[in-house]
């Protein structure tokens, strides 16, 4: 049986996948060009009993609300964008120290500072490196409504299954865009469960039975032992979690665009119009953990790489890194707070 | 450390029921008043029957040492961001009793705004704000409620004569009654009474309730017991204690 389509914005979309997800909770402060998910929310707010909201009094308020909720054992979301993106990384900070899964919906603008409040991809290391930690965070890059639809209701299953702070990472252009959505029915739903206030009837005398939560360690071993399993723990769900696309007209292309995001959709339009037989594109629809694996075998045969993204140099780092040793040249098409359109990616592959 | 022993043979020595034993001795330095606190906040627990549905929020600074404190749910978050947890966590299970256990500096500069929206929104949590007039775990800082010419590792000629009078600032920032009220660790019976009015403010769901605590801090004023004493006195003095309600 077919879902029914239909014409909405980025925005709008955000809220009926979490809805669909099983999300009972926001806390947020409005920015463009996320604002109106909050707005969004507040409506089925409004009209439905067991829904949770709270407008903060700032973006931290907002993370370490969020944060409260979830120990609770409610599904609980948020979204940002740019600043409000710095501020909250506080609270995804604590979120990655104690796994506590968070959802964030990150609706990236012009940066630096207060930049554009329309959108860029400059968020890439902030969202997924933010802390002072490792970043152990799961990020995904839409690069379409349907895929914000279908990597939401993804992404709320990913945090409550492997206990990670997880972002959708998407754009102003994606945001307000208005285009159809097939509100596709999510096959599986992972059940939230609290972290603390896990029962009313405990055995007092039974110290076990108390959940005593902290992020300070007294010595380094303590500290280097949360580490090592953070890092194990991440390590493990690693390729679990991994996910890229490939798309060319003609498979032998010996020249990769590797982009992600809206980006991505830009050079498929633009592949599709010019007919090119040259180029093949690599999305990574995870920025992190980062496709390496599947990038290693796009990478067979192939004479050129381009990276293109609207940052300077976010994407490409997580690039060279993920495949160091290779000898293939990288050529860049980075425009930092500028969209890139298929015209333009057409003109460069010519 | 005795344990059950002294609470068969001396009642006025006894552990309230809700503490955890294994992370005694605790962790405060000797002389702190923290302890004093958390004694009559756990009696009060024990009272009430309340342990195991209570979720007991701590900030950076010498409140997250009590993050083992007790056999009750408890979360360490970041600095200042104790009433946002604690307010997220009421929100989502509003039956359950919330605590935010807090410094002077979590709750009146880093924290200060959103101590100031939850009271504005009239949030049905309590905050417990231990006022010793510097940053404790830092190591003797200026804090908002140092006082005129006091002596801390950033003031060392002095402070200045600007400070923060946390309750009377939540009492009267919204026309709305909440339960405020300013207790001090040398008279723990009225501190208890305090606190227990608060707590009971939130069980009946009457919104947000505050109890600032005047607290001892000997290793940073660099005091003995008798000038401990004394400058706490002196405190008291700028802060008056009692009831501050606008109801």
């Amino acid at each position: 049986m077919k879902n029914k389509k239909i014409l909405i914005t980025g925005n709008e979309i955000v809220v009926k996948a979490a809805l669909a997800a099983g999300a009972q909770a926001y806390f947020g402060y409005p920015i463009t060009p996320a604002t109106e998910i909050m707005t969004e929310w507040d409506k089925e707010y409004e009209t439905r009993k067991k829904l949770i909201f709270l407008q903060t009094e700032d973006e931290m308020s907002a993370g370490f609300a969020m944060i409260g909720s979830i120990l609770t054992g409610v599904k609980a979301f948020t979204a940002t964008a740019g600043p409000g993106n710095i501020l909250m990384q506080d609270a995804f900070a604590m979120a990655e120290a104690m796994r506590i899964p968070t959802v964030a919906i990150i609706g990236q603008r012009g940066g630096p500072s207060t930049g554009s409040v329309i959108y860029s991809q400059q968020e890439v290391t902030l969202t997924a490196f933010g802390g002072n930690g490792e970043g152990y965070r799961i990020v995904y890059s839409p690069s379409n409504i349907q895929d914000l639809y279908d990597q939401i209701i993804k992404a709320f299953n990913v945090a409550w299954k492997y206990r990670f702070p997880t972002f959708v990472l998407t754009d102003g252009y994606t945001l307000k865009t208005r285009a159809l959505v097939e509100l596709k029915k999510p096959k599986t739903l992972v059940k939230s469960y609290p972290l603390v206030l896990k029962s009313k009837i405990r055995n007092s005398s039974q110290e076990s039975n108390y959940e005593n939560l902290n992020n300070t360690f007294t010595t380094e071993e303590e500290c280097f032992k949360v580490n090592t399993n953070l890092l194990t723990a991440f390590n493990k769900i690693k390729d679990k979690i991994a996910e890229s696309e490939s798309y060319s007209l003609n498979k032998q292309a010996k020249t990769l665009i590797i982009a992600h995001g809206i980006v991505a959709s830009s050079v498929k339009q633009a592949l599709n119009d010019s007919n090119s037989k040259k180029v093949k594109l690599f999305r990574p629809i995870t920025i992190h953990p980062f496709p390496d694996q599947n990038l290693k075998k796009a990478l067979l045969g192939i004479k050129k790489i381009i990276v293109i993204e609207t940052a300077a140099n976010q994407l490409l780092k997580l690039v060279k890194e993920n495949i160091y040793g290779e000898k293939i040249p990288i050529e860049t098409y980075c425009r930092p707070g500028l969209g890139i359109s298929p015209e333009e990616i057409i003109e460069l592959i010519k | 450390m005795p344990k059950k022993s002294l609470n068969k043979h001396n009642s006025n020595l006894a552990w309230p029921k809700c503490w955890k034993h294994s992370s005694k001795p605790h962790k405060f330095c000797p002389g702190c008043g923290h302890p004093i606190v958390l004694k009559m906040l756990g009696e009060i627990i024990d009272e009430l029957k309340i342990q195991n549905n209570t979720l007991f929020g701590v900030d950076i600074g010498c409140s997250l040492l009590a993050w083992d404190f007790f056999n009750i749910d408890t979360v360490q978050t970041h600095h200042g961001r104790t009433v946002p947890v604690i307010v997220g966590a009421k929100k989502s299970r509003p039956d359950a009793l919330c605590i935010a256990y807090v410094g002077d500096g979590g709750a009146y500069a880093i924290g200060a705004q959103h101590l100031v929206n939850s009271r504005i929104r009239n949030d049905n949590i309590t905050t417990i704000v231990i006022n010793n007039a510097n940053y404790g775990m830092t190591g003797g800082q200026d804090a908002p409620t140092s006082i005129p010419g006091q002596i801390t590792t950033t003031t060392i000629n002095g402070a200045d004569k600007f400070y923060m009078k946390g309750p009377e600032m939540v009492a009267n920032i919204s026309d709305i009654p909440a339960y405020v009220a300013r207790g001090t660790v040398d008279n723990p019976i009225q501190l208890k009474m305090f606190l227990k009015k608060a707590l009971e403010w939130q069980i009946q769901g009457k919104g947000f309730s505050f109890v600032e605590v005047l607290s001892f801090c000997p290793t940073n004023w660099k005091t003995d017991a008798k000038d401990t004493l004394a400058f706490l006195n002196k405190l008291k003095k700028i802060y008056p204690v009692g009831e501050i309600n606008n109801i």
